[in-house]
């Protein structure tokens, strides 16, 4: 398989403190890799380096290369909104807009200029289907989205990043604030995107990266401890920090 | 003992199964021994004795399994520890077969003890012995966590099946004509069978040390 992305000795500072060593990683197109560690070893951060997210927190330094489909993410002359269109980004707790459903699924649409209704429609649709919840909010468009459950709520936000078709969708634990049903429909839904997309996902529930997941890289205090097939790492995993991480021995 | 946190008390669990599996193991070497000791001996009742005896084998399996089934359905344990419940299902199951021969050793005995010609037992308590140290080996690999001692036992299998092959030939062509004689040796065959047996299933036990602890199949390491 290609690499949609490779990473490649990253290295990245927040003022003079270093949150990132060394980090160098490859991203298969069309696989689901999943980041896991101990929380603070840098995999928010890290993820965050792949659509240029941190470029937003005042005093960052970053070395080292980042590509998508072989172009450097870095360069003076990469268009950031693109990218990050490209590079789509769901986060941790839902985050909707104060809206309606419709709006929020339209949004970025209409942020890059689509105005026409039927096209819209169309959009909001397909990527409510594609974040398995249209037959839940089909007839209630035009309602807010605050009205939504945590779970749809989540899928909404996937249905928004859906939207603006991503080549590659990162996703920051996206389902810490979901009930075990609301997992699974995430679960099976990124099983099936995986088809059309790219997934990155940081997760803290070891069975979810074990069963989702094609590759799993293992992060600890910045660095990549280990990478390797998901089958691997969760049946045995050449380093002992990863096997003492993943059976809960840490500390 | 009562401020374990959860993580704690599954490694504890998981230390416990393997205790269970070494009983386990002590309890059928026991048996192994006692049985052949039965059969040199011609002693009915210690043969007797050891056939009732398989039911605490047969009862530490099902715990074994029971344990091993409740600690995945807890756990979801991953790499060694997996590795831990899967293969102390699997030799808690060959601990039973050679439970299971060591009943059948002595159900021999017993009936041999009941002729009153001698019995001539040839290559018998060699066999046994070589069956017995194979147990006990796979069974020290398995608590010291020693592959170099678990690839030996494997090895040690090519020595008992040709010594039950030479068993065979004895016991096969001798005593035509002495009808006793004839169906001792008979029993005695059926007796090399069991011991070549236990010693196949110890290699089992041998073969998932190795598996244990590196996570490969011996057969593929060949
Ligand atoms: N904006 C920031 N400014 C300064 N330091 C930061 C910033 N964001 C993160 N850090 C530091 O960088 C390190 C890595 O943080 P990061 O959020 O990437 O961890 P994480 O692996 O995502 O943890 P968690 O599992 O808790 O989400 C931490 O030491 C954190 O304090
Ligand atoms: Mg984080």
């Amino acid at each position: 398989m290609d690499d949609k992305m490779q990473v490649e000795r990253l290295n990245l500072f927040y003022g003079a403190a270093q949150a990132l060593y060394d980090v160098s990683l490859r991203v298969p197109e069309h696989s689901v890799v999943a980041l896991i560690g101990p929380s603070g070893c840098g995999k928010s951060t890290f993820l965050k380096t792949l659509n240029r997210m941190n470029d937003l927190v005042d005093g960052v330094h970053i070395d080292g290369r980042v590509t998508l489909d072989g172009q450097d993410v870095y360069a003076p002359d990469t268009d950031i909104v693109l990218l990050r269109k490209r590079v789509g980004m769901v986060f941790q707790r839902p985050n909707p807009f104060p809206m309606s459903i419709y709006d929020n699924v339209a949004y970025g649409c209409r942020v890059h200029g689509v105005t026409d209704k039927k096209v819209l429609d169309e959009v909001v649709e397909q990527s409510l289907q594609g974040a398995a919840l249209w037959d839940e909010v089909k007839d209630r468009l035009k309602t807010s989205a605050g009205g939504l459950s945590g779970g749809q709520q989540q899928r909404l936000c996937i249905a928004r990043t859906l939207a603006v078709a991503p080549e590659v969708v990162l996703m920051d634990e996206p389902c810490s604030a979901l009930d075990p049903i609301s997992t699974m429909k995430i679960e099976e839904l990124v099983s099936e995107l995986k088809q059309r997309y790219t997934i990155v996902m940081v997760t803290h529930n070891m069975q979810q990266a074990a069963r989702v997941s094609d590759r799993t890289a293992f992060f600890l205090n910045g660095k990549v401890i280990e990478y390797d097939d998901t089958n691997v790492i969760f049946t045995k995993p050449a380093q002992k920090k990863t096997e003492d991480y993943i059976t809960g021995r840490f500390g | 003992m009562e401020n374990k946190s959860t993580r704690q008390e599954y490694i504890h669990d998981l230390a416990e199964l393997q205790n269970k599996v070494i009983q386990m193991g002590e309890l059928v070497t026991t048996a192994i021994e006692r049985a052949t000791h039965s059969l040199i001996t011609q002693d009915r009742d210690l043969a007797r004795q050891i056939m009732k005896e398989d039911d605490d084998i047969d009862d530490l399996t099902i715990e074994i399994e029971d344990f091993s089934l409740l600690l995945i359905a807890k756990q979801q344990p991953i790499a060694h520890d997996l590795r831990v419940i899967a293969t102390s299902f699997k030799i808690a199951s060959d601990l039973e077969r050679i439970g299971d021969h060591a009943f059948d050793i002595a159900k021999t005995a017993k009936a041999l003890a009941a002729e009153k010609q001698p019995v001539e037992l040839l290559y018998t308590p060699q066999l046994a012995e070589t069956a017995l140290v194979m147990v006990k080996q796979a069974m020290k690999a398995y608590r010291e966590a020693d592959i170099v001692l678990a690839e030996a036992v494997c090895r040690q299998d090519d020595e008992l099946d040709e010594l039950f092959a030479r068993s065979f030939t004895e016991l096969s062509g001798a005593a035509v004509n002495d009808i006793v004689k004839a169906r001792q040796q008979a029993q005695l065959l059926f007796v090399a069978r069991y011991l070549e047996r236990i010693g196949d299933h110890a290699t089992n036990i041998a073969e998932w040390v190795v598996y244990l602890e590196t996570a490969e199949r011996v057969r593929k390491l060949r």
